[in-house]
């Protein structure tokens, strides 16, 4: 009775170890850096800010999923990621109310009211933190602390004034708890990219085009010095590396990336050249996101062995 | 008797133009950043919504079907600046707070919907009541998104200061995308209010089915059109 048992599957058969809270484990690993250099930055209450944030989105989704009577989703790490990428958002001075209610809204009402992961057509921290700007102001904008006072870099420069790039690059200098710090995003970037977490075509484009902007546009004609101060001004780097290359609101065409990250690097330069505000980086993204559906309807690309359709009733060409 | 207070309930409940049929979105989104401003263009649409509904089944012999819509926009408009000029006289306030959408009001398409789904086809009395119905659902839904929005976006309630001076405003309230949640958030528990009824076992056929499309246009038989509601009688032109 030497019968063979065969097991008939079904496929896929070859199965990826990548899964989604493996994926958020990585982004969590990268923003480390960051998120370390803002508690030595900004100190105690720094970590406080991050605390709650985390806490309230992982509470906000769990709460949810048992209301709803949904598969509990906490545990893909995703609202850990939002409520980490808010945090690194916000001033050290918000109210942590402030925090938590922000954190709120961007897990329930950006991702999980339209249907949770993989279904938000917006950046959930990003979301969050445009609410929170546009709610209240004040906080929001409130860069005091006892280790810097003053605008930020960026503020300073609007206003004419000069910075000190090098200061810049390190990071100290004042702005929201995960920005100031060029080294420390720049190195989570790189854990990121050996990983093959995010790609680079969205992160280079959107900076190159921001840079090119800046040339064109920012009234300096070829400054080095005020172009390294932009570059590593603001939330450029961190949304460049972290937010806008989020899986579910970002083009999958590759063609797509690119054109995502040059609409986006437009659109940061003319909100911080010519808007009334220092900062563009949180509403180019938001816009960005809204137009991704467009942008990968108009970039898909042509299958291997077709040739691509000279009209549009070509039809099918093998 | 029976009809009047079929068309109140119809208006306030079952087919509430805003959570219901999601009519005259417009207003509904601008003006609610106060309650006053709520509650002002919520009676504002109902003084006009029910002469105009009166004047409509009146004449509902004389106009000829081909030119209805013109005629409905001459009715509507005479009584829409009889209104702006009584409010200029003795509420500016509430007027400049109201700006151009009391003008509008002329294509407020609650207006324009139930002069041509209701009142077009209907006696003088019913129709009036139906304009008083629909009106008194809209002006309390206003009025309640323009307290939420006032609440949350200013701390106050009619002006005056309710929450604790601890209390920071979150100012996204009284902005347009304030409107959005509030009226996303209204809707939705109503649906769950009438989820619950249904489930136990209420009659729920004086709250509709909310399957979002108007009972009177409808020939499905989801159980909560009245048996004296003949549809014959009430939809003849259908909503076009």
């Amino acid at each position: 009775m030497s019968e063979q048992v065969y097991h008939v599957s079904s496929n896929p058969h070859i199965r990826s170890k990548v899964t989604t809270s493996s994926i958020m484990l990585l982004v969590l690993i990268a923003l480390l850096p960051a998120t370390g250099f803002g508690l030595w930055n900004f100190g105690f209450r720094a970590l406080a800010v991050v605390l709650v944030c985390i806490g309230s989105a992982v509470a906000t989704e769990s709460i949810f999923c048992i209301i709803v009577k949904k598969k509990q989703t906490v545990k893909d790490l995703s609202a850990v990621v939002t409520g980490l990428l808010l945090a690194l958002n916000l001033p050290v001075t918000i109210p942590l109310w402030m925090a938590a209610l922000g954190s709120i809204f961007a897990i329930l009402v950006v991702k999980l009211l339209f249907g949770g992961l993989g279904q938000n057509f917006m950046n959930p921290a990003l979301g969050g933190r445009c609410f929170m700007l546009i709610s209240f102001p004040t906080a929001m904008t409130a860069f005091s602390t006892d280790a810097y006072t003053g605008a930020t870099p960026l503020a300073v420069m609007k206003n004419g004034g000069s910075v000190n790039v090098m200061d810049m690059i390190i990071g100290r200098t004042s702005g929201t708890i995960g920005e100031t710090s060029v080294i420390a995003i720049v190195i989570g970037a790189c854990i990121l990219l050996i990983c093959g977490v995010i790609d680079l075509k969205i992160p280079a484009s959107y900076i190159l085009s921001f840079a090119c902007f800046v040339l064109l546009f920012g009234g300096h004609g070829f400054d080095p010095a005020f172009l390294a101060a932009h570059l590593a001004g603001g939330g450029l780097m961190l949304g460049a590396f972290f937010m806008a290359t989020d899986y579910v609101t970002s083009p999958i065409t590759p063609m797509g990336k690119i054109v995502f990250g040059i609409f986006l690097g437009i659109m940061t330069g003319i909100f911080r050249i010519f808007g009334p505000g220092s900062e563009g980086v949180s509403y180019a993204i938001i816009i960005g996101n809204l137009l991704v559906p467009l942008i990968e309807k108009v970039t898909v690309p042509t299958p291997f062995g077709f040739t691509k359709k000279k009209t549009a009733k070509g039809g099918k060409q093998a | 008797m029976n009809k009047v207070s079929e068309r109140l309930v119809n208006g306030i409940v079952k087919e509430n133009p805003t959570f219901v049929l999601a009519l005259g979105m417009c207003p509904t989104l601008a003006v609610t950043t106060s309650a006053i401003n709520g509650l002002g263009m919520g009676l504002t649409t109902t003084v006009v919504l029910t002469l105009s509904n009166l004047i409509i089944s009146l004449l509902r012999k004389v106009i000829p079907n081909r030119v209805r819509i013109p005629a409905f926009i001459v009715i509507v408009a005479s009584f829409v600046t009889m209104v702006q000029l009584l409010l200029q006289a003795y509420l500016p306030s509430l007027n400049s707070a109201l700006g151009v959408y009391i003008p509008l009001i002329v294509v407020n398409c609650i207006i324009l919907g139930r002069a041509e789904s209701y009142a077009y086809h209907n006696p003088p009395i019913p129709s009036f009541f139906d304009g008083i119905g629909m009106g008194l659902g809209f002006s309390i839904a206003l009025t309640l998104i323009g307290m939420l929005r006032e609440l949350l976006g200013a701390g106050e309630l009619f002006g005056a200061r309710v929450m604790p001076a601890s209390f920071v405003p979150i100012n996204i309230f009284i902005m347009a995308p304030g409107a959005f949640f509030v009226v996303a958030a209204l809707t939705a528990v109503m649906n769950v209010v009438k989820e619950k009824m249904a489930a136990k076992g209420k009659d729920v056929s004086k709250f509709g089915n909310g399957c979002g499309s108007e009972c009177a246009s409808c020939d499905l038989a989801c159980g909560s059109r009245k048996a004296d509601f003949v549809p014959a009688e009430a939809e003849k032109g259908g909503r076009e």
